[in-house]
């Protein structure tokens, strides 16, 4: 079995598309010699590394070419249904082209998530993994490589629904947000403490719902403050609009730091 | 299931360091504030490891407890729970061990 991408047969890999592009699926050479081990002495060879070396070098490698080209990416993270792609739509349509803006949507299956944001303009990469439960540097670096975004640009990373995995997977972005709603249990910051602490900054969506919910604020930010004391906080509704305007505040902050470390200076 | 990737990568990892001779044993650290569960690495080890070097190998696991120093009260404690607080109800830490994720060593034979 392949655990990049959990998949254990021909049929079943990550495919990263271009939406209105070709598909490419990776190459599956897994062949393995069969020996049967003998029973001789043994020695010990010291190895002393990281598990997650490899990944955590090639996001170094993502990190820097970003940098280097001032792009800022933004790795979004949330259970599904948080809003996340109501809120990328509502991000692109607010900016009207004003910064040019890229997304690559990490789902297990379908383009649908890339469709909705194809339909706002924005170019999009899908990256269906399969079986897998989160996305891992290489596949945002195949992402990046299809995606091509110009210097200076805007790319959001729509990571796989899921609290659990994808907080232990540098993937080389620039800030990690994760998004919780006002419709799911408060003490998720309590629950799933690994994804709130690797945070930049946490959304609380669908605020908007606030009056028809049981869902107690003051708890919810205490429990996050708890497990991230220094991490920014903004409520926000993506389909009401509220809260966005310090949003696209934190977003453009991000982007002239990014700016500042590379040297890049925009057009015109 | 990112332990399923966790440990396709230590399996990856170890067959580029030492070929895919025949390993008797394995020797992880994986500490006690990583957020990976030792109980399904040893799951998927034996799938991820079939067909290899690894198959069959004996897979030894090192759990260290976490310590952290509360920047508040000025001292250095063992803590194992995620959800990481202070007896003084701080939770400005710094987190000084327990987040190892490391492969100390094989045994070839």
């Amino acid at each position: 079995m392949c655990s990049t991408c959990g998949c254990g047969g021909e049929d079943v890999s990550t495919r990263v598309t271009l939406i209105e592009g070709h598909t490419h699926d990776h190459d599956h050479p897994h062949e393995h010699s069969h020996e049967h081990p003998h029973e001789h002495g043994t020695r010990t060879v010291l190895l002393e590394q990281d598990i997650l070396a490899k990944n955590d070098l090639l996001a170094a490698g993502t990190r820097r070419h970003l940098t280097d080209h001032a792009i800022t990416a933004i790795n979004l993270m949330s259970s599904p249904g948080s809003g996340k792609t109501t809120l990328l739509e509502r991000t692109i349509t607010d900016l009207d082209g004003r910064r040019e803006t890229l997304v690559i949507e990490g789902d297990q299956e379908t383009w649908l998530d890339a469709q909705r944001i194809r339909s706002t303009g924005s170019k999009v990469v899908q990256i269906n993994t399969g079986a897998g439960c989160h996305l891992d540097a290489e596949m945002l670096d195949r992402g990046l490589a299809e995606l091509a975004p110009p210097d200076g640009s805007l790319v959001f990373v729509e990571n796989v629904g899921n609290l659990v995995c994808p907080a232990l997977f540098d993937l080389g972005e620039s800030a990690r947000v994760v998004i919780i709603s006002v419709t799911e249990g408060a003490d998720k910051p309590a629950k799933y403490p690994y994804m709130f602490r690797t945070a930049d900054l946490v959304l609380l969506n669908k605020v908007d719902l606030l009056p028809y919910v049981d869902f107690d604020v003051d708890l919810c930010l205490e429990l996050i403050h708890r497990v991230k004391p220094d991490v920014e906080l903004l409520p926000v509704s993506a389909t009401r609009g509220d809260g966005l305007d310090a949003w696209h505040e934190w977003l453009a902050n991000r982007s002239a730091a990014t700016a500042l470390r590379s040297g890049y200076r925009p057009p015109g | 299931m990112h332990e399923l990737a966790i440990t396709e990568s230590i399996v990856d990892a170890i067959v580029e360091k030492i070929g895919d001779g025949p390993v008797a044993a394995v020797r992880l650290e994986i500490g006690r504030l990583s957020g990976v569960v030792t109980d399904s690495i040893r799951f998927c080890f034996e799938i991820v490891a079939g067909g290899t070097g690894l198959e069959g190998a004996r897979l030894d696991i090192d759990e260290p407890s976490g310590r952290a120093y509360c920047r508040n009260c000025r001292l250095e404690f063992t803590l194992d729970d995620p959800i990481m607080l202070c007896d003084c109800g701080s939770a400005d830490l710094d987190v000084l061990a327990g987040r190892e994720l490391r492969i100390i060593s094989v045994e070839v034979r």
